[in-house]
């Protein structure tokens, strides 16, 4: 068989994490400075950051680097993904699901463009990562030569920071920053260019960790009257919310947040970024904000009388028109980044710093409640969203499948235990509604960026970042067709990520708008698509597809019982739509129920 | 809120892409730079950028927050008008000739303070530092003679307060 020939030139015995570190630490502790190139300094230098992973493409401009990694392949893996974008996004999935630094390689040009749109998408979704891309010799750069490309302009917008290496000896230094800004402070993408002269010159190879830029403060400073004031108000709050974002998530602050919402009984709300930071089974969760968030926490976003906004940036899917939000509450904003207080809803008490260490500061300083009256508001709320959206997408009396109870079964296959990595459009919605999580880091989907595309290489990620983790990745139809080519990854390392496409044959939520807001025109919306089963099995993985309620739950849980990668199609309702909907540029009390 | 006149003083590393970087933030929200001038500063290895928008108060504090969070500027600030002292300067190449042919040349140039940097026997420049208004005056009385060439720099301004750059640099190092 084909697929055990590769798997066996594949697949090689993993090395304990604790090993590596040994190894490298004596290697990173040696104080004579060895002479090696700077293509070896690269590889060195991401040992010595504890990466063992790296997705990337090789290509003229990179090669001196790649051929460093064929001799260290015991000790750093490298997964060539199909498309640089597809590396990119691996990589962020890697990065979201673990906590660590995602790393992504490509060669000059177009190599480096291809990671534009992940970069991108990092930038707003404040994942770390580094690229590294390879440049043209030094004597060349500006003379368009083959392959040249001005990605350090190219990505400056997109980059927390980004530089261009041009001499061998600035390796280490440039590296040792790129991995400290990319994790500290809010996370972030940084691009690292490297001229191939600088990949074949030599250098004496020292590494010292970055732990400080000067012009860069990280964190800022937690100001103790602006707690002491946060916290009178939440004392004298009849009516608080929380809604929380993907800081908490980033900050390692979820059983601080846990622990102050068990204090105070405050309702806590999640943005998607935020989602499973604490569990969908808690009493205090009382869901989802946001454009197709939950009827509850949207609407009573407009009741509260303290709003309590903690790692999340008031993006535009959560606030509809800002000119109506929140105008009643006072609003206290948990902000690591300055620049994101009073961006674009003024904070009446700004509070800056981690969450982890303002949270648990703020504990003692707040008394006991339960606000049961105020709770008794969001149960009511929900009852109505159940009565007319929930229960029609997950107790479907039609005949034809919804989305819902696909992310239900799911829910059911893996106990609530699986990581579910999503693309953008309806499915993405339903999935963010539905899912239920009991860990944290278990959602990982493009949230700001709305990257179709993401959600497969993502998952390639997020299981290799997770391995002891179900890794289910959903899809539409439209956007798994944007990196379908990264099932040549799967195939190739059997990696065991679990693949639902939930065809509508529709890009849907594109369709829901034209239908809602353009008198049904469905303008490049229909889409007659390939037979999915059988590309997969072209890549050798295992494939179904269920088009009727009865066969669904059980070919789910042989999805998820299978320890192989899996692609099931499900055939859903062509034209359903994702309800609750606050209309762009709405109030969030206008949400609409249907 | 009315737009207005905004003086923003940028200190940071002299390093390579800042400047696109920086820039790049007006041109994400569509703001044009009305002038913009790059210098050392008061601290060594520190450099200063002074750009000067018309814009509202709003706009321009997002946009100081935005250029601060860059990795490699140390601090941002606004300023008013009324807040700094500000100057920008001009050369005027004006044919030689003209010196002996219009005798209110030389009036010109002593109303208005400026300086003449050179003189060669097809042309001579004149070197103006003031207010826009002075330069724009000036430009205004010599232009009926005829100018070569003429430009005019970038504004360049200190604040009435006190930039307290050293201390953040030393807190930073801490």
């Amino acid at each position: 068989m084909v697929q055990d020939l590769v798997l066996n030139l594949i697949l090689e015995p993993e090395i304990g994490t604790m090993e590596i570190l040994k190894e490298k630490k004596s290697r990173t502790t040696t104080k004579k400075p060895m002479r090696i190139s700077g293509a070896e300094a690269i590889v060195h230098c991401l040992l010595a950051e504890g990466v063992d992973l790296i997705y990337g493409y090789p290509g003229g401009a990179i090669m001196p680097v790649y051929d460093e990694l064929y001799k260290f392949q015991d000790r750093l893996t490298h997964i060539l993904t199909r498309h640089e974008q597809g590396a990119t996004h691996a990589a962020q999935g890697y990065a979201r699901v673990s906590g660590r630094v995602g790393v992504a390689m490509a060669t000059s040009g177009p190599g480096a463009t291809n990671l534009v749109t992940g970069l991108a998408d990092a930038q707003i979704d404040s994942t770390p990562m580094v690229c590294i891309t390879g440049q043209v010799p030094r004597h060349l750069l500006g003379s368009d030569a083959f392959q040249e490309t001005d990605i350090v302009g190219i990505s400056t917008p997109v980059t927390k920071w980004n530089y261009q290496i041009t001499k061998a000896s600035e390796i280490p230094e440039i590296l040792a920053k790129a991995f400290f800004i990319a994790k500290s402070g809010r996370p972030g993408p940084v691009l690292v260019d490297i001229t191939k002269n600088a990949q074949f010159d030599e250098l004496d190879f020292e590494y010292k960790k970055c732990t400080s830029v000067r012009s860069y403060t990280p964190v800022p400073k937690i100001d103790p009257r602006a707690l002491e004031q946060a916290a009178e108000l939440i004392n004298q709050a009849k009516k608080p919310l929380i809604v929380w974002g993907q800081g908490v998530i980033l900050g390692q602050a979820e059983q601080e947040l846990q622990a102050f919402i068990e204090k105070t009984g405050i309702p806590a709300a999640w943005t998607i970024m935020g989602e499973s930071a604490i569990p969908t089974s808690h009493p205090l969760n009382v869901g989802m904000v946001g454009m197709h968030g939950n009827y509850g926490p949207n609407v009573l976003t407009n009741e509260c009388d303290v709003l309590l906004a903690v790692g999340m940036r008031f993006d535009d899917r959560v606030t509809g028109s800002l000119d109506t939000y929140a105008k009643q509450a006072k609003v206290i904003h948990f902000e690591i980044d300055p620049a994101e207080i009073n961006k674009n809803v003024k904070a009446d008490i700004p509070l800056l710093g981690d969450s982890k260490e303002s949270l648990s500061l703020l504990l003692p300083l707040v008394k006991k409640n339960t606000h049961e009256d105020w709770h008794q508001e969001f149960k009511k709320k929900d009852e109505i969203e159940f009565d007319t959206v929930i229960k029609n997408d997950l107790k479907p009396t039609k005949a034809g499948l919804t989305m819902g109870e696909v992310i239900e079964a799911i829910n059911i296959a893996s106990g609530n235990r699986a990581v579910i990595v999503t693309d953008v459009g309806q499915h993405q919605m339903i999935a963010c509604r539905y899912a239920k999580f009991e860990q944290s880091k278990s959602n990982i989907t493009s949230g700001g960026l709305g990257t179709m595309g993401f959600a497969l290489p993502a998952a390639i990620g997020a299981k290799q970042g997770a391995p002891d983790r179900e890794v289910v990745a959903v899809i539409g139809d439209g956007g798994y067709q944007m990196t379908i080519q990264e099932l040549g990854v799967i195939f190739q390392h059997q990696i065991p990520v679990k693949i639902v496409v939930l065809n509508n044959d529709h890009l849907g939520m594109v369709r829901q708008w034209q239908e809602l807001f353009f008198e049904s025109r469905y303008a490049s919306t229909v889409m007659v698509n390939p037979d999915f089963v059988k590309i997969a099995e072209g890549y050798h993985i295992e494939a179904k597809r269920v088009s009727e309620r009865k066969d669904l739950q059980s070919t789910i849980d042989e999805m998820i019982a299978s320890d192989k990668p899996y692609f099931l199609e499900v055939k859903v309702e062509k034209e359903d739509n994702v309800f609750p909907m606050i209309p762009s540029g709405a109030s969030v009390s206008d949400i609409r129920l249907k | 809120m009315k737009k207005q006149w905004f003086t923003i003083s940028v200190y940071s590393e002299n390093n390579v892409g800042l400047l696109n970087r920086i820039s790049g933030i007006f041109l994400k929200r569509h703001i044009n730079i009305e002038s913009l001038n790059v210098s050392k500063s008061e601290i060594e290895n520190v450099s200063k950028f002074t750009i000067v928008v018309n814009t509202t108060e709003d706009w321009t504090r997002k946009i100081v927050g935005q250029i601060e969070k860059q990795i490699e500027v140390i601090k941002a600030f606004y300023h008013t008008d009324d807040e700094t002292i500000y100057q920008e300067s001009a050369l005027f190449k004006i044919k030689s000739a003209l010196l002996f042919d219009e005798r209110q040349i030389q009036n010109i140039i002593k109303e208005s303070n400026s300086q003449i940097v050179t003189v060669s026997r097809d042309f001579f420049v004149l070197a103006k530092t003031g207010r826009r208004h002075e330069i724009d005056e000036m430009h205004d009385a010599l232009e009926p003679y005829g100018i070569l060439q003429f430009v005019r720099s970038g504004r360049i301004a200190v604040t009435k307060e006190a930039m307290p750059i050293t201390e953040i640099l030393e807190q930073a190092i801490k």
